[in-house]
């Protein structure tokens, strides 16, 4: 859908491809677009042609699609000396006497001149190349220049002001200041608001998006008997105070920063990063503002006494991939990190796509390959973060901080060190004694190998031929090793020594790696066409131009340029941020293109709104817990999602929000949720990744890399997913099957996609099986003499809050009660079945195997794995 | 063209395996295509997404990875038999990067023995006798060239046309473009021999296209498809009636909320329960005949590129638009001599069986067989004498096509007498992916994906046509 104020525009394009096809399907084979058109039958006039035209809006796009290519910001491409992205360029008289664009003398423009032509030496597009220009289009931009040729600023990169609310006829309605704004839609497309969501759905949907956990049947009923005013808004207080809110929240982030345990590309061997994931989600917790969370991320190494916390945070960056393999050329692996670096900071920080200028200048948006230099200079001054190592391996090295460790850790390390000494001194004990019997030895092996054929090995007899003072010391070692050999209690020692090492290596203390300025800093160079190697001008840091400028005091480093990022003259990081967080609750940004505000980019479907959103982040302190609270408790978002179909045929996006949001869960949020509701989650937070029950095979990286998999012991099988080993080359099977990136560049936005392999993960991935054992285990415990009703009801309840309605109850009693009548005569069957499950202490195991199928069923369920 | 969007909640009710002829599923997927393309598959069954005429409708796609010699299998280049050992002329190597090669360098002559082969007379080497009987069909590209000269990126470049992480490979666009032509299987599987390829299951992963087109890898050890298998004590009846349950659920729910996404997640169940038999049926090759594992060397039961390439020519019987198969092993900096004999044992007969196994089927014409590597290998030796290898090489080295709308028994491009730089008709890995995309009748200039404001394409901004290779 397009937004509100070009919508009378989409009809038209929507018109124009209708007779693109007409004119396609008589046509049979290839054919350009311009045979398409000449054949198009006039579409219909369009309800434009009083409005004013505005050039961001209307115009920009066409151009930018249809002639910027050789027309735009970019020099290297520039045709025939014009550029049409500028109102002094575009007005200018070009060598052939004749002005592009004329103000308010369409007729005497040569760029109306030559997009109408009919002739196809003059027209322009050139007919082979880019998108025609529609006649549709034609007209609008005749009028336009009719209209004096304004050229406005793009929408994004003009400051934020504070929108007045707008007026709306239903006073009763708005909670607060978004629900103006979406009612004022609302209304002006004559459609009313769903009515509120029923509160156990609506307590399950926002425990969903501020935690990520389900609420438990207790919560549900302490919320259904509050009847007090501010009971929802008293949830959401705690929800936001819980600790388990930064586990939500980390999850997108991280996915921004690309965060993984391992380097990626071949050798993808594992590093330590666990402590910077514990950073953002002790950050989201305290409600870091986000211009400090920013600031401590891109340069908190930078800051003046930097703590170790402050450091940590620059992980951020340091999340890049890098490439150990065998024959990297170190100097190109390192700029493919600063590229990732410049393109990550870029789209996170200022919603655009920054890669485009790293060859030439951007073709749509006002970046130049210098500006794009520029910004690589703040991050061209880090130590190498690869060398070589032994033969032809590469390292994985760079800056690194040692992270604090609790004292039992340390106690248990210098035990097991002080136990290695002493085995140590017995086994050089051991050796001694062997090596002073070793004359006699020596003297009984001579017999028996004069005595006859032996089955000794041949270097130890011939070693043992040589007069022991004139015997090389490969020959003294064979000696020695076989002597030694014989005595088993060595080898046993040794042994033990080496599981003990291990142990000690398993303990050494943990790192964390960061970000570091050299004391010298590399001069920049501008990158003839992107090339490593063909370095042109020099560059200092800097800023685009078209943004505001950067305050530098005397430095300029990563922590000004981090500083400018969160100025509140930014035009860009407020709107880009809450918009992604905007997506996290409904699904889609109110630009639809969460990682591109640029020309190219979406426009707002409500703007207004966006604006007010973003002035209020920023003025208001910069807080993320104060916008996630105005957004879960908006009239806006606490509408019913189950409102029938005409409202998903009338807005299948919900673009209007005339309905409560209702989107899958992402990939974590599906596991923990399944873990929760069968009991078997672990609350516990933070610290190194662990590795859930995964199928065999799944890691099978080639080089020098341990491949393999020993799954945690004990609770951290069940620990959340954002505490799941992130292999790049082969992340969590799956959560892959639920579209988890790789995590090797940066992700804003996961696709939501609805496959066979997500029901064959739900219905037979062991960790779902046993979910749904532990669920059915859980519910006959709990309700052990219960009647099959009042267990269904509860089963049905821990997994989707609300109560069920009596059709939901009889089909799953009648499971449970054929289930049984089956299984009671079958015991083969359900010791198959509920072989290696426990089942819980007076519960006969028919029990458990028919009340198996309940939970797969109820864990199953779309309902399930969907905030609705 | 009209800018396609990338809407990803249209996109969620997208299924993974789509038909294209008719029904809800290619509305669903053309949706996603130009409208030229739309009207080409609602008025004409099978020409969903086809730009112009076919002439390949899928592909079999085999990598080698860690990237075999051209030079000991289709280069042969008698100069540098006759000048093995000596110093590599200067202009040939000033200013160049290798990744393991320093000092003073020599040239490698190889040890096999050329022969000329079939009707057509191309060249292939000895290590290939049962590829040589088949050599008519195939087309030898010999100056291929890209830009990373090391495996991960290298490989990255040529599956998905940029050297680091982020992009769709050509199975996901392709997958995109077409779709599936089978109800009951994915339109994009992967077979592996070996360890995975260094830059991962990112090889066979959709970038920024919606997931349902990644890869799907099929497993020759345990479930062939992750969690196919229905966990111990649960058998087909079981799996149906707890399907039943979740479906009269599902259905309710969809009544009362009204959410599209609710009827395709009730389709992927019935679907997810149909492969769990399709596909195990699909993977049991022990009912081919015994000719057939005798043609192709194929051993039921355990993983090996032969069985994969029976898998291959199972799965393009059953419609699955791009089969594409991995081999590790090939990365020959040391004992080439003795490396590329025993891997070309491993596939040699397996892909020449597998090209005339499809031919007698009447599928070679339907069928892309494609065989390619991420670079290929220097003129000089790397290591001594005793430990005689190859280093990587980015600037020439082979890939060859067979099968539909291929011309068979011919090559394209020379290089010079070294086999160093091309010196005619220079294929870079772009042209190469516009003319795979070209034989299964789509333009890769218009098969476009908008992501960040861009429209992005296989191809990016390079790409034209090998039309040698073309039939």
């Amino acid at each position: 859908m397009p937004s509100p104020r070009s919508a009378k525009k989409a009809v038209v394009t929507v018109v124009t491809r209708r007779g693109l096809l007409v004119a396609t399907f008589a046509i049979s084979g290839p054919l350009s677009f311009c045979a398409a058109l000449a054949e198009n039958p006039r579409s219909q006039e369009t309800r434009l042609e009083a409005a004013a035209v505005d050039y961001d809006r209307d115009v920009r796009p066409v151009l930018a699609r249809s002639c910027f290519a050789c027309h735009g910001p970019d020099e290297q491409q520039r045709q025939a000396g014009l550029r049409l992205d500028r109102q002094d360029a575009a007005t200018v008289k070009l060598d052939s006497g004749a002005r592009a664009i004329l103000p308010e003398n369409p007729g005497t423009s040569e760029l109306v001149a030559r997009i109408e032509s009919d002739d196809a030496d003059v027209r322009m597009p050139p007919p082979e190349t880019t998108p025609v220009i529609s006649p549709d289009e034609q007209r609008l931009i005749r009028r336009w220049i009719e209209q004096g040729a304004i050229y406005n600023e793009h929408w994004s990169y003009v400051q934020p002001q504070r929108p007045p609310l707008p007026q709306v006829r239903d006073r009763e309605w708005p909670r607060n200041e978004i629900d103006y704004f979406i009612l004022a839609r609302l209304e002006s497309e004559s459609l009313a608001p769903a009515p509120e969501a029923d509160r156990a759905r609506l307590l399950r949907r926002v425990y969903l998006d501020l935690v990520g956990l389900p609420p438990s049947v207790e919560e549900v009923d302490r919320f259904l008997a509050d009847s007090s005013a501010d009971a929802y808004e008293r949830v959401v207080g705690s929800l936001l105070d819980s600790p388990h809110y930064g586990e939500r929240w980390a999850r997108p982030w991280l996915d921004l920063a690309r965060h993984a345990d391992s380097n990626g590309y071949q050798r993808d061997g594992f590093r330590d990063v666990w402590a910077y994931r514990d950073w953002v989600v002790a950050a989201m917790n305290l409600d870091m503002p986000f211009d400090q969370f920013t600031i401590e991320q891109l340069a908190g190494d930078l800051l003046p006494d930097a703590t170790l916390s402050q450091r940590i945070a620059t992980g951020f960056h340091r999340s890049t991939t890098v490439n150990v393999e065998a024959g990297t050329d170190q100097e190109e692996d390192r700029f493919n990190t600063l590229f990732d670096r410049v393109n990550t900071t870029g789209t996170v920080w200022l919603g655009t796509t920054l890669e485009c200028a790293q060859c030439h200048d951007h073709k749509y948006d006002p970046f130049g390959q210098r500006d794009y230099y520029r910004l690589l200079a703040y991050f061209n001054n880090s130590p190498l973060e690869t060398e070589a190592g032994d033969g032809s391996r590469r390292e994985f090295v760079g800056p690194k901080v040692t992270l604090p460790e609790p004292p039992e850790r340390q106690q248990e390390r210098a035990q097991l060190v002080q136990q290695r000494k002493g085995e140590k001194q017995r086994l050089d004990e051991m050796i001694a004694g062997a090596l002073a019997e070793q004359p006699a030895w020596e003297a009984q092996m001579v017999a028996v190998v004069g005595e006859a054929e032996t089955n000794l090995p041949p270097a130890l007899v011939a070693a043992l031929a040589v007069e022991p003072d004139v015997r090389t010391g490969q020959q003294q070692k064979v000696i020695r090793d076989h002597l030694l050999a014989e005595r088993p209690e060595i080898g046993k020692l040794r042994t033990e020594m080496e599981r003990l090492d291990k142990r000690i290596a398993a303990l050494e203390p943990q790192t964390a790696l960061v970000m570091q300025e050299m004391a010298e800093p590399r001069t920049t160079h501008v990158l003839e066409r992107g090339e490593f190697l063909s370095p042109g001008e020099a560059v200092r840091p800097g800023v685009p131009e078209i943004l505001h400028a950067v305050q530098e005091d005397g430095h300029a480093d990563r922590l000004s340029l981090a500083r400018w990022l969160v100025e509140a003259e930014n035009p860009l990081v407020g709107r880009v941020t809450v918009n992604r967080w905007w997506a996290e609750f409904f699904g889609r940004g109110l630009v639809r293109t969460l990682e591109d505000f640029g020309t190219q980019g979406e426009r707002p479907t409500h703007p207004d709104l966006l604006d007010w959103l973003a002035v209020e982040f920023v003025e208001g302190g910069w807080s993320r817990k104060a916008i996630h609270r105005l957004i879960v408790t908006s009239a806006t978002y606490r509408q019913r999602s189950n409102v029938g179909a005409e409202s998903h045929e009338r807005d299948p996006h919900n673009e209007l929000y005339a309905r409560g949001p209702r989107l899958r869960l992402d990939a974590e949020t599906i596991r923990d949720n399944a873990l929760a509701v069968s009991g078997l989650l672990s609350p516990a937070i933070g610290g190194p990744p662990v590795k859930p029950r995964q199928p065999e095979g799944i890691w099978r990286v080639t080089g020098v890399v341990d491949n393999t998999y020993t799954v945690s012991n004990g609770e951290d099988r069940y620990r959340r997913g954002l505490y799941v080993i992130w292999r790049r080359s082969s992340p969590y099977p799956s959560f892959v099957n639920f579209d988890a990136p790789d995590r090797a560049s940066c992700v804003v936005q996961r696709p939501r996609t609805n496959t066979p392999l997500q029901a064959l993960t739900l219905l037979n991935d062991p960790v779902y099986v046993e979910a749904a054992f532990a669920l059915a285990a859980r519910v006959l415990r709990e309700c052990p003499d219960d009647a099959t009703s009042a267990r269904a009801r509860y089963a049905f309840r821990l997994c989707l809050g609300r109560e069920p309605n009596d059709r939901e109850l009889l089909l799953l009693c009648s499971v449970a009660n054929e289930e049984s009548a089956r299984y009671a005569d079958d015991h083969q069957a359900v010791r198959a079945l509920t072989k290696g499950h426990e089942c819980p202490a007076g519960i006969a195991p028919v029990e458990l195997a028919a009340w198996f199928h309940v939970a797969t069923i109820l864990l199953n369920l779309d309902e399930t794995i969907t905030k609705g | 063209m009209p800018p396609r969007q990338s809407d990803h909640v249209t996109l969620s009710r997208r299924a993974l395996f789509q038909r294209t002829g008719s029904g809800m599923g290619a509305l669903a997927l053309t949706s996603l295509l130009e409208p030229a393309i739309l009207q080409a598959a609602t008025g004409a069954a099978g020409t969903a997404g086809h730009h112009f005429m076919p002439q390949a409708k899928q592909v079999i796609y085999v990598h080698l990875v860690g990237a075999p010699s051209q030079l000991e299998l289709f280069e042969n280049k008698p100069a540098l038999v006759k000048h093995d050992g000596e110093p590599v002329p200067e202009e040939l190597v000033a200013g160049q990067r290798f990744a393991f090669l320093r000092g003073e360098l020599k040239l490698l002559g190889t040890q096999f023995k050329f022969r000329k082969c079939g009707q057509s007379g191309i060249e292939l080497s000895d290590r290939l006798p049962h590829l040589s009987g088949v050599a008519d069909e195939l087309a030898i590209i010999k100056t291929i060239h890209t830009e990373e000269f090391n495996h991960a990126p290298a490989q990255l470049f040529m599956q998905t046309g940029f050297g680091r992480f982020g992009r769709p490979s050509l199975g996901s666009w392709v997958s995109y473009g077409l779709g599936s032509e089978n109800d009951d299987l994915p339109a994009y599987v992967v077979l592996l021999t070996g360890a995975t390829a260094g830059a991962g299951n990112s090889l066979w992963g959709s970038g920024f296209l919606p997931t349902t087109h990644q890869g799907i890898q099929f497993r020759s050890e345990g479930d062939p498809v992750l969690f196919l298998s229905n966990p111990s004590g649960i058998g087909t009846e079981q799996r149906r009636r707890i399907v039943d349950g979740i479906q009269e659920l599902n259905r309710a729910q969809l009544v009362d909320v009204g959410d599209p996404e609710i009827a395709t997640r009730i389709d992927q169940y019935e679907l997810a329960y149909r492969m769990q038999t399709s596909v195990p049926e699909l993977m049991d090759i022990s009912r081919e005949p015994a000719w057939v594992h005798r043609a192709y060397g194929a051993n039921p039961g355990k993983g090996s590129f032969a069985n994969n390439c029976l898998l291959a020519r199972r799965l393009v019987e059953r419609g699955v638009r791009f089969v594409q198969l991995y081999d590790s092993g090939w990365d020959h900096h040391g004992g080439v001599f003795t490396g590329i004999p025993n891997k070309c044992k491993q596939v040699d007969r397996p892909l020449a069986a597998l090209i005339a196994d499809l031919k007698a089927r009447g599928l070679l014409d339907d069928t892309l067989v494609v065989w390619s590597s991420e670079f290929g290998r220097t003129p000089m030796l790397q290591g001594d004498r005793e430990k005689v290898g190859r280093d990587h090489h980015k600037d020439a080295f082979c890939v060859w096509m067979a099968g539909g709308g291929v011309r068979g028994g011919t090559t394209v491009g020379q290089t010079d007498e070294l086999g160093y730089y091309p010196i005619e008709d220079p294929v870079h890995v772009r042209d190469f992916h516009a003319t795979i995309l070209h034989l299964l009748g789509v333009d890769h200039r218009r098969l476009t994906f908008k992501y960040q404001g861009r429209q992005f394409r296989l191809t990016d901004i390079g790409g034209e046509v090998v039309r040698k290779v073309l039939a």
